[in-house]
């Protein structure tokens, strides 16, 4: 079973189809980067896959199962544009948040674990309001990996990151490969998205115009894949 | 899991509240300014204060609640945590109930505080029969009010003008409502018993409860 | 043919309307108590109807748009209340205008009256709403639970009201009570609700049209921005 199935998604604005039959299978323990223009359709999809948006035609299979499951959910991590963390509570608070939201067990536990990873014990009780702007971050990629998700999707993860933090992503996002887990990150920072990624989808104009594996060659010429398969 | 989901977001919203009070002091600031305005617009003396008392009392509730229903899915939209709470396994109904549990323990606690202030300014006269009856439409109108102002936070949080458009909308759907609960109010102030106004509350709770979880998803996802 | 319809349909609300006025005018004599006023009830009554069925089919529009998701249902949803806010903001002046002479006052805080100025609000919050929103499925969505919502409000506000205070006119119409009017009186208002559909299906027709182009335009526009 593959870890996510997209058959057939349109996503219309009005009569706008910012998605046109995009059809993709990603099997478990893939790397998927999802490259493609601003305005290509990157963050429609991932909002679909994450279940913040219904598909206006389509369906979209997550091990096998829809995406507004409840169980779906359980399982998939989502580390979007915003850093999703409440200002007026304590970084400990943010995460035990989640955790209970997810159902975790010893959610305590496993926040004051996640605490440690991404370098924010020493002020766990300190309010995300007072944190700078590095602090946050990390604190953010630790809320979207605190229930150890089968799936991850990210959205524009390298974007606007500070050095810890990317670096403490990237620890995250290997370890979660070494452990078999699929991600989907959107991005167009081809780079560091290549270096990460076992395969590529390319989108442009709301569809799907190459997805295979990466190859070596586009390691060494970044803009390869936009000359070969993209149409300008 | 539905009612543990349920209390984590009410609990995490009267959380940070309470950590600010920026809503809670607001509100009581503002129904003790409006309860001073409205000693202007007639005699505060007079014995037919008890005849619209009802009124005054819920006017200034309703417009106090907006300041916290305004805030409610606001607070949510700073650094997108909105979208976090949906893509968790919160289901919309649970993140709707949660978060209307929580207004209406804030809005029943700004009125409580503001009741006092009201009998007092207008020299109304208490007996312990009234305690109980007073309660319950004070709770059965703020639920009233708290479904329908969660509902339309939920729906207006996106738009620009959202200012604007919440007490638009939620004013006008809150009448059956004011209504029912001003003529209780006015009736247990009086002494009186409450009347058919509590059956209409019920009703009104009842209906809008079940439409706005049917509906909130469609708001929320889609 | 859209064209052709939009005309003939014109032309025939157009006779008849004339043809009405001259018998309301002209044939009927003026009532017993109320003298020439309460030919306003020709107009009056009519155009509350027309609202309040378009407020109705709107809800039943939205409905069908949350169901099948088709932006079509939206359209015809917001062209229908749109028309029917015109009809019952008609309703309510010819109503206030013959109460000022009638009751000697120009608004009373009656249930009808009341609990139909809610309805107004309520629908006219719906079209601001519909303008605060930008994204096409957006606005179809939430401007469809407003109405769904807005409608049961409007009925219970009806109920309650009705239960807090009572003093407009009981029923005319013999479909109601089997009839207050006398039979000469009472055509002219069926008449006259006839032409008056004719006139708010071309005012729908013509709306729905916008809709599409706008649809249109925002579609273009998108496109344009995608590029």
């Amino acid at each position: 079973m593959n870890a996510l199935e997209i058959t057939d998604v349109w996503k219309y604005y009005g009569d706008f189809p910012a998605l046109r039959s995009v059809g993709l299978n990603i099997a478990p323990g893939s790397t998927m980067a999802l490259l493609g223009r601003n305005g290509a359709g990157k963050t429609t999809l991932l909002r679909i896959i994450a279940g913040l948006s219904r598909p206006s035609r389509g369906s979209v299979k997550i091990q096998g199962a829809d995406a507004r499951d409840q169980a779906t959910r359980q399982r998939i991590g989502v580390l979007g544009h915003g850093i999703a963390l409440y200002e007026e509570l304590s970084a400990i608070e943010n995460l035990t948040l989640f955790g209970r939201l997810y159902g975790l067990p010893d959610t305590r536990k496993r926040a004051d674990e996640m605490l440690e990873r991404v370098g924010l014990a020493r002020v766990r009780d300190g309010l995300a309001r007072e944190f700078s702007r590095g602090m946050r971050q990390r604190l953010a990629v630790g809320r979207a990996f605190l229930h150890d998700p089968e799936v991850l999707l990210l959205d524009e993860p390298f974007t606007a990151l500070d050095d810890r933090a990317i670096a403490v992503l990237q620890s995250m996002i290997q370890s979660m490969r070494d452990r078999g887990r699929t991600i989907v990150m959107s991005t167009h920072q081809l780079r560091e998205a290549l270096e990460l990624a076992s395969h590529v989808a390319l989108l442009q104009r709301g569809q799907i115009v190459h997805t295979g594996e990466r190859t070596p060659q586009m390691l060494e010429d970044t803009g390869w894949l936009y000359r070969t398969y993209g149409d300008n | 899991m539905f009612l543990r989901q349920v209390w984590t977001i009410a609990a995490k919203d009267l959380h940070s509240e309470l950590r600010t009070k920026d809503a809670w002091n607001a509100s009581i600031a503002f129904s003790v300014v409006i309860l001073l305005l409205f000693s202007f617009s007639f005699d505060p003396s007079s014995e037919q204060v008890r005849e619209f008392s009802g009124g005054l009392l819920w006017m200034t509730y309703a417009f106090a609640g907006a300041l916290v229903l305004n805030r409610s899915f606001a607070r949510e939209m700073q650094n997108d945590c909105l979208d976090a709470l949906i893509a968790s396994p919160v289901s919309s109904a649970a993140l709707f109930v949660g978060k209307s549990l929580a207004n209406f323990a804030l809005l029943f606690a700004v009125e409580l505080v503001s009741l006092p202030v009201f009998v007092l300014f207008y020299n109304l006269q208490w007996g312990a029969a009234q305690v109980g009856p007073m309660l319950l439409v004070l709770v059965m109108g703020t639920w009233a009010l708290t479904i329908i102002g969660t509902l339309f936070s939920a729906l207006t949080v996106n738009l620009r003008l959202r200012e604007l458009m919440l007490p638009t909308l939620v004013y006008p759907m809150m009448i059956p409502a004011l209504i029912a609960a001003i003529t209780v109010t006015t009736n247990v102030l009086a002494g009186s018993p409450p009347g058919l106004g509590i059956r209409l509350l019920a009703a009104f709770d009842i209906i809008f409860t079940l439409l706005a979880v049917v509906f909130v998803d469609t708001v929320l996802v889609g | 043919m859209r064209e052709k319809i939009i005309v003939g349909l014109a032309l025939f609300a157009g006779a008849l309307l004339a043809w009405n006025m001259n018998t309301i005018f002209t044939a009927l004599p003026d009532e017993l108590n109320q003298g020439a006023i309460y030919r306003i009830i020709y107009f009056h009554v009519p155009a509350n109807i027309l609202g309040m069925l378009g407020f109705g089919l709107g809800m039943f529009l939205s409905i069908g748009y949350l169901v099948t998701k088709d932006l079509r249902y939206d359209a015809l949803a917001a062209s229908v209340t749109e028309v029917a806010l015109v009809f019952a903001s008609i309703g309510l002046a010819t109503g206030s205008i013959w109460a000022r002479i009638i009751w000697g006052v120009w608004w009373a805080w009656d249930v009808r009256l009341t609990s139909w100025l809610v309805c107004w609000l309520i629908f006219g919050g719906y079209l601001m709403l519909r303008r605060a929103v930008d994204e096409p499925n957006q606005r179809a969505r939430f401007a469809a639970v407003v109405s769904v919502l807005g409608s049961v409000n409007a009925y219970i506000s009806y109920k309650s009201i009705e239960w807090w205070n009572t003093q407009h006119p009981q029923p005319v119409l013999s479909i109601r009570n089997g009839g207050g009017m006398a039979q000469g009186m009472e055509a002219p208002i069926w008449w006259n609700l006839l032409a008056l559909a004719c006139f708010s299906t071309i005012l729908v027709m013509v709306r729905m049209r916008q809709e599409s182009f706008a649809r249109e335009i925002d579609t273009l526009r998108r496109m344009a921005h995608a590029q």
